[in-house]
């Protein structure tokens, strides 16, 4: 069935958006009531328990399985069968070399799911998974993104943006700059590291598979991976009620999903649950690969920006291409005449690489904002005043006027309430005992994003009563509970008087919650829906009725740049003797259109600046260059910010409604606060002790003589 | 090897079969059905499988099942009062935000319920300026504290917020979870 399309007039009514409601799912969340992706208590039609798959992945970075000897794994106790690529089904279409597992003999990375174990307990398929021998014939393999890793072009990168852009002549007027900076700035391997690791049940019932599944979205998971299962898509149910956090890494369905969907169809009537550990999931669910930003800004005296350059390289997997759009923000951040933007791709023997919160603007942030505040140093002025002397009255990208700019209150703001202006100019010189102590600041941005495809169904119930339905998931962001508040007002009802149904796949479509487009996707849908809906049926509709509606797009985004901004500024105090850093104080002040609910949207913010603390402070992936393993695959050795690393946080917004980009007047919010944030660290981190990182992370040794 | 087990959860007594290997987890988890402690990384690193052990705030993915015949486990899940009301520090957790996705959740309120009882009872901390005085519970001491539970979502202001709600309303030890 196809819903007609309707684009949504802004809501009327805001009596609801706005309030700061509880979470929805709060109570099964604290009690830990709340089911994830193997909780949920799975049976055959007779009611069969589940078994337990357990993986069995390649040591070698490159290369074949020779033979895979499953014999001593057979016997052991409660082992049911192991699967290979000789035994496993066969997909229907092998095109997406990262999900088409099990298929042929080639191994490309460390990691790769090379056989699968059934068995009857977790233990046994994990015991069963130990005994499993896998003959593998090594090739000579190229795992470590190096300064002279070869290099290409790509069509385009994430997000679908151009490769390169060019404006002017940069390399003249670099050339000709008198205030400049010439500087690489690199960031790690980062792992998204969602509390709940990768999950799925999965039930095939010989026509139909039912896939519990830890996935920010139901729908796209079930559009992938039907067709490679030679599936219709109504063949392939897919839930994700709870999930445990993704931060991307659940954005795209990954190989464990095929591999306990493959599983699952080789024991039909038979419920199957994955759990990937820990230490696979740095391997097989995608992570943020490693940037390496070549950044030149030329100036004059006055700060004015003349020229800019920011070269782009990134590793990428010769699996599957994913080409992170480090050099994209540097296109709509500040004005320069003269400017050019590239990206370049390393294709190793590697993992392939994923979306991690805010990928291109995290890493691409930090390089362009350190780059500023050099240059900010170099010309003698504030780092505040220099960014706000750069403001571009249009978008350098598109020449499209801004929907919403307000960098400069955001900056101006922030400095009022962080008491920027008592810092002292130099550098290196505050000592507070055994600590030098500095500040810095950054901005940071993100785009709006808005999906089309979306589509909602509103049906009246007795007593005043609404239930809306789509398959949107809330994977932590509150997403339950702002879109409760977002149908209330469309419908002109108390959220009380809401039934919100979502992921689940078999619900009108819903887009991926990522790229910080769930509410705004999800929401214009639901308000379309709802004001046909009353158009329909009326303001006292009979019980039983019901419209679905697909969202037309609403935002403008062909005649307006619509982004957010943000400021972030941070104290870093760095220990003389020993190096370590510590950031007593972080605040960041954002305009993000209109805030539908202030306790979830304050957390989301909050969130994404710890977790661009964390990458400041500790998030460092390695890679064994002899086996391509990764080394650091758990949380003793790949460290995330714990809770005494965060001290003074504080997140604000300027007073906003942007209706050029939803019926609400909001925009996205899950990505922002990451973005910029480790720039101001590295920044205060500098004014502290006068010692300039442009490597990520800030560790202790980089402060060292 | 299967061993037979008892193990008081929540109240309520069980019997229980298990392998010898099976940790004390995956039989709450997938033995017994009790998914309220949750598996983050099953090697003692994340906290979210936080339980109350005999009291006390503990790991279940560091501990065999057979280590503890006859143990008495208070899961997120157990600290409800009789009537099924929220147990103070999980009525706090609601109340200040103190959590996002919800999967460390039920570790953090059971650590944070083993916090409140620990400061009672005057242990101190890395943080502790005195190693003799009983130690205060400033926000220092609880980020410390607190600092085995991980939280990617990056609730911790919240949380910070739910143990000094809870701590302010009293509700350190003696309920739900309070010492066998």
């Amino acid at each position: 069935m196809t819903a007609n399309e309707v684009t949504p007039d802004p809501l009327r009514s805001t009596a609801s958006i706005g309030t700061s409601l509880l979470r929805r799912d709060g109570v099964e969340k604290v009690t830990g009531d709340a089911t994830y992706a193997v909780e949920h208590p799975v049976t055959g039609p007779a009611g069969e328990p589940p078994l337990h798959a357990w993986l069995v992945t390649s040591t070698v970075a490159r290369g074949r399985v020779a033979a895979v000897d499953a014999t001593a794994a057979l016997a052991h106790p409660g082992v049911v069968s192991v699967l290979d690529h000789t035994s496993a089904p066969r997909l229907a279409d092998t095109s997406d070399a990262e999900l088409a597992i099990l298929q042929a003999d080639a191994i490309a990375f460390r990691g790769q799911i090379v056989a699968v174990v059934l068995a009857e307990t977790s233990e046994s398929a994990r015991e069963g998974a130990a005994l499993v021998h896998v003959e593998q014939e090594a090739e000579p393999h190229a795992s470590i993104f190096e300064e002279d890793s070869p290099t290409y072009a790509p069509e385009q990168v994430n997000g679908g943006s151009e490769t390169d852009t060019l404006d002017g002549e940069p390399d003249e007027a670099l050339a000709r700059a008198l205030v400049t900076v010439d500087a690489t700035y690199t960031t790690p391997h980062e792992h998204n590291n969602p509390m709940e690791p990768h999950a799925a049940t999965a039930l095939w019932d010989g026509e139909q598979l039912t896939l519990h599944d830890s996935t920010q979205g139901p729908r796209p998971v079930r559009g992938t991976l039907a067709p490679m299962l030679g599936l219709e898509e109504e063949q392939v149910r897919v839930l994700a009620p709870y999930v445990g956090g993704g931060f991307g890494s659940k954005g795209l369905p990954h190989a464990p999903e095929m591999a306990v969907a493959l599983a699952a169809m080789t024991v039909p009537g038979q419920p199957v649950r994955l759990a990937v550990t820990r230490q696979q999931m740095f391997a097989l669910t995608g992570y943020r690969p490693p940037t390496r930003s070549h950044v030149r800004l030329g100036a004059h005296p006055d700060g004015r920006l003349e020229a800019l350059r920011d070269d782009a390289v990134t590793q990428s997997s010769r699996v599957k291409e994913f080409a992170e759009q480090a050099a994209v923000p540097a296109r709509v951040m500040y004005a320069a005449p003269h400017r050019a933007t590239t990206h370049r791709v390393a294709e190793l023997d590697v993992p392939v690489p994923s979306w991690m919160r805010a990928p291109g603007e995290m890493p691409g942030m930090y390089a362009q904002e350190v780059a500023v505040d050099e240059l900010a140093l170099h010309a003698g002025l504030d780092p505040v005043e220099l960014r706000v002397r750069n403001e571009p009255d249009v978008d350098p990208d598109t020449g499209n006027p801004w929907g919403n700019r307000r960098l400069v209150e955001c900056l101006r703001r922030g400095a009022e309430r962080f008491g920027w202006a008592d810092r002292p100019t130099e550098a290196r010189a505050t000592v507070d005992g055994e600590w030098w102590v500095g500040t810095g600041v950054a901005a940071s941005t993100y785009p709006m994003l808005w999906m089309p495809g979306n589509v909602a169904r509103i049906r009246s119930l007795d007593g005043g009563r609404y239930a809306v339905a789509i398959a949107a998931t809330d994977i932590g962001t509150g997403a339950r509970t702002v879109l409760t508040q977002i149908a209330a007002d469309a419908l002109g009802c108390p959220p009380e008087a809401i039934d919100l149904d979502m992921a689940d796949s078999d619900l009108p479509f819903g887009s991926v919650a990522g790229g910080s487009s769930g509410t705004t996707s999800w929401g214009t849908a639901i308000v379309a829906a709802a004001q046909q809906f009353r158009a329909d049926h009326g303001e006292h509709p009979d019980p039983g009725v019901e419209t679905t509606a697909a969202s037309g797009q609403y935002a403008d985004m062909d005649g307006h740049a619509l982004h957010s901004f943000g400021a972030v500024f941070c104290e870093a105090r760095v220990h003389r003797y020993t190096g370590e850093v510590r950031v007593p104080r972080l605040l960041g002040v954002y305009s993000v259109g209109r805030v539908v609910n202030p306790r979830t949207a304050r957390s989301q913010l909050l969130g994404g600046l710890v977790m661009g603390l964390s990458a400041a402070l500790h998030e460092e992936g390695w890679r064994d260059p002899r086996t391509g393993h990764v080394v650091t695959q758990d949380l003793a050795t790949y460290h995330v910010a714990a809770h005494a690393d965060v001290q003074q946080l504080e997140a604000g917004w300027l007073d906003d409604v942007d209706e050029l980009s939803t019926p609400m007047g909001s925009r996205g919010i899950g990505e922002i606060g990451i973005v910029g944030t480790a720039a101001a660290v590295a920044n205060a981190t500098y004014h502290a002790t006068g010692v300039r990182v442009r490597d990520l992370p800030l560790t202790a040794d980089r402060f060292l003589e | 090897m299967d061993a037979e087990i008892s193990l008081t959860v929540d109240g309520v007594q069980r019997t229980v079969t298990v392998d010898t290997r099976t940790t004390l987890l995956d039989a709450l988890r997938e033995r017994l059905g009790v998914t309220n402690p949750k598996k983050g990384c099953d090697h003692g690193q994340c906290g979210s499988c936080t339980v109350l052990l005999d009291g006390r705030r503990h790991l279940t993915c560091l501990s065999l099942a057979v280590a503890n015949d006859g143990a008495e486990v208070t899961t997120a899940g157990g600290l409800r009062g009789s009537g099924g009301g929220l147990h103070p520090v999980q009525q706090a957790f609601l109340d200040q935000d103190g959590y996002q996705c919800g999967y460390c959740t039920p570790g953090q309120v059971c650590s944070a319920v083993g916090v409140l009882d620990e400061i009672e009872q005057g242990h101190v901390s890395h943080v502790s300026d005195d190693l003799e005085a009983d130690p205060e519970l400033t926000d220092d001491e609880i980020r410390e504290r607190m600092s085995g539970n991980l939280c990617r979502c990056g609730a911790y202001v919240g949380i910070l917020g739910a143990v000094k709600q809870a701590a302010a309303a009293g509700s350190g030890s003696g309920s739900g979870g309070g010492a066998a």
